[in-house]
């Protein structure tokens, strides 16, 4: 436990975590594409034509994987949110914040992907499915976190206040999947099934696992660089920030 | 220096805000006008056939009424933030979230209160079967403070901002929607002929627990963004 | 190759996803770069007026 919170104190510091985060970023971007690219050969190219979808399913490795990204973003961003909250910690505020832009860029790739892949396979580009719904609404709540933020002057005071709404809507998420889904049962139920293929082929499921794996490091890698800005800009009246630009403006010239 | 009782504070609290509502009657009515104008539009829009505007009625008032609220809600806590006096609330004494639930309590009485009085007029203007009446009543007796409830914490992490009405229909229509889906579903198997007591007596639940967590919350939102 | 590009006769729906996702990624990935450096001109102007500053005050 000394060592555990020795090292969140040490990472926890501004300047260790600008450094650490300086030189893990690049590596991890770097992994998350070429993991990814794999993933993608594998799905486009290895992977068999389903006997029901034909090649439309091929979406799957892109829908899949953001949809699992958009909960997951918003997982981390509560735990940080709590963090925050509770325990005023600079970076988890800063951690929490940098990773809802992100969470909603994967909700949004999520719900166009599923839309276009509607299309083909059940013909329409949306149902009021609950699965879809809650995904909307995740979708709104990333857009509340990210607005609220952005409309507060004071940046911790604007993050403390974001993260509480982040906390409040992840009791949101589950209650309104569970209300759309006994709305749907009153409506007689939408006759599609979604997500069909329940029980996957062992040559689909590992190129969707690399995806899962691509995106999740894509992930953090982003965060870290979002963090990374927003933590110079923070920290700006300190003098380790100084000598950080100052080398930094003598490399641009 | 004496301080007076819970009791007394929350009193004074209540009845300070129903006379502020009572010398400015005329503002105390625009949301069930709001509400009204919205519901003038739908058979504009639809076409005056009854049967058409039956089948929709019940989804219609609780949408007119849920937009109605949200109007309301900036409300809550401006001229208190502005005069200053919510920070005299939030330095009192007195325990915040009963305070609190006493302004949200108040708030309910002079916004709501006269939407739930306007709702049968607005539900007769569409047509609804006089056999949904009661449901419909029900459901907005339940749902009316819920939306008030879970408002009001938005409204708390939103109220030192200048213009933020963009802003909080975002952060608010989240929470609304199981609500919503509750409160209009009751109506519909109501007028479905199938059972309707079910979302009801979730909607209940649903205000049972938000009775007493939402003070909490919106206490601690407020000491977030009024520090 | 025309096969592969044909996607089974879905290949507008495969292609517009896949483009959608990696543009999406694009912009995740530039957008912090581009705040990035701005935030850091932005520093180092300052730094730099500071810096004048305290010398023109000594």
């Amino acid at each position: 436990m000394n060592t555990l919170s020795l090292w969140f104190h040490k990472f926890g510091s501004p300047p260790t975590f600008y450094r650490l985060s300086r030189l893990l970023c690049p590596w991890l971007f770097a992994a998350a594409c070429l993991i990814g690219a794999v993933g993608l050969y594998a799905g486009l190219v290895l992977a068999p034509a389903d006997y029901q979808q034909s090649d439309a399913y091929r979406i799957i490795f892109i829908h899949v994987p953001c949809a699992w990204m958009s909960l997951f973003a918003y997982i981390f961003m509560a735990a940080n949110a709590f963090i925050a909250v509770v325990w005023r910690i600079k970076i988890s505020e800063i951690l929490a914040m940098t990773s809802a832009p992100v969470g909603a860029m994967f909700t949004a790739v999520t719900l166009l992907t599923g839309a276009i892949w509607g299309k083909p396979m059940w013909g329409t580009w949306w149902t009021w499915d609950a699965r879809l719904t809650s995904e909307l609404v995740l979708l709104f709540l990333y857009l509340g976190v990210i607005g609220l933020y952005s409309a507060i002057e004071d940046r911790r005071q604007a993050a403390r206040a974001a993260s509480f709404l982040g906390l409040i809507g992840i009791v949101n998420v589950p209650i309104v999947h569970f209300s759309v889904n006994w709305w749907n049962t009153l409506h007689q139920g939408s006759t599609v099934r979604l997500l069909g293929p329940s029980r996957i082929d062992a040559s689909m499921l590992w190129p969707l696992l690399l995806m899962a794996l691509a995106t999740h490091i894509w992930f953090f890698a982003s965060v870290l660089a979002r963090s990374r800005t927003s933590v110079l800009e923070q920290e700006s009246g300190k003098e380790w920030v100084r000598e950080i630009v100052q080398a930094q403006g003598v490399r641009h010239g | 220096m004496r301080y007076g009782t819970l009791g007394s504070a929350c009193a004074a609290l209540i009845r300070r805000d129903l006379l502020l509502t009572w010398r400015r009657r005329g503002d105390a009515l625009n949301p069930a006008l709001f509400a009204l104008m919205v519901v003038a539009l739908f058979p504009l829009a639809l076409g005056p056939e009854p049967n058409q505007l039956m089948q929709i009625a019940a989804g219609i008032v609780f949408v007119a009424i849920l937009l109605a609220s949200l109007l309301a809600l900036d409300a809550l806590f401006r001229s208190d933030y502005e005069d200053g006096t919510l920070e005299q609330i939030v330095l009192s004494p007195h325990p915040l979230p009963v305070l609190l639930a006493c302004r949200i309590g108040a708030h309910w009485l002079t916004t709501a209160v006269p939407l739930i009085l306007v709702a049968p007029l607005l539900a007769e203007m569409l047509h609804l079967p006089s056999t949904v009446m009661p449901v419909l009543m029900l459901a907005l007796a339940i749902a009316t403070p819920l939306l008030s409830l879970l408002g009001a914490v938005c409204v708390a992490l939103t109220v030192g901002m200048r213009r933020s009405g963009m802003l909080l229909a975002l952060l608010v229509l989240p929470l609304y929607v199981p609500v919503l889906i509750f409160a209009a579903g009751a109506c519909n198997a109501a007028q479905a002929g199938l059972p309707f007591l079910a979302p009801l007596l979730l909607l209940g639940a649903g205000l049972a627990l938000a009775l007493v967590l939402v003070p909490l919350a919106c206490a601690a939102a407020l000491r977030i963004s009024i520090s | 190759m025309d096969d592969f590009l044909a996607m089974g006769g879905y290949a507008t729906y495969v292609w517009s996803s896949y483009a959608i996702f990696v543009v999406g990624l694009l912009i995740d990935y530039l957008a912090p770069r581009w705040r990035n450096r701005r935030i850091i001109s932005e520093l180092h102007g300052r730094f730099a007026r500071q810096k004048k500053k305290t010398e023109t005050a000594t």
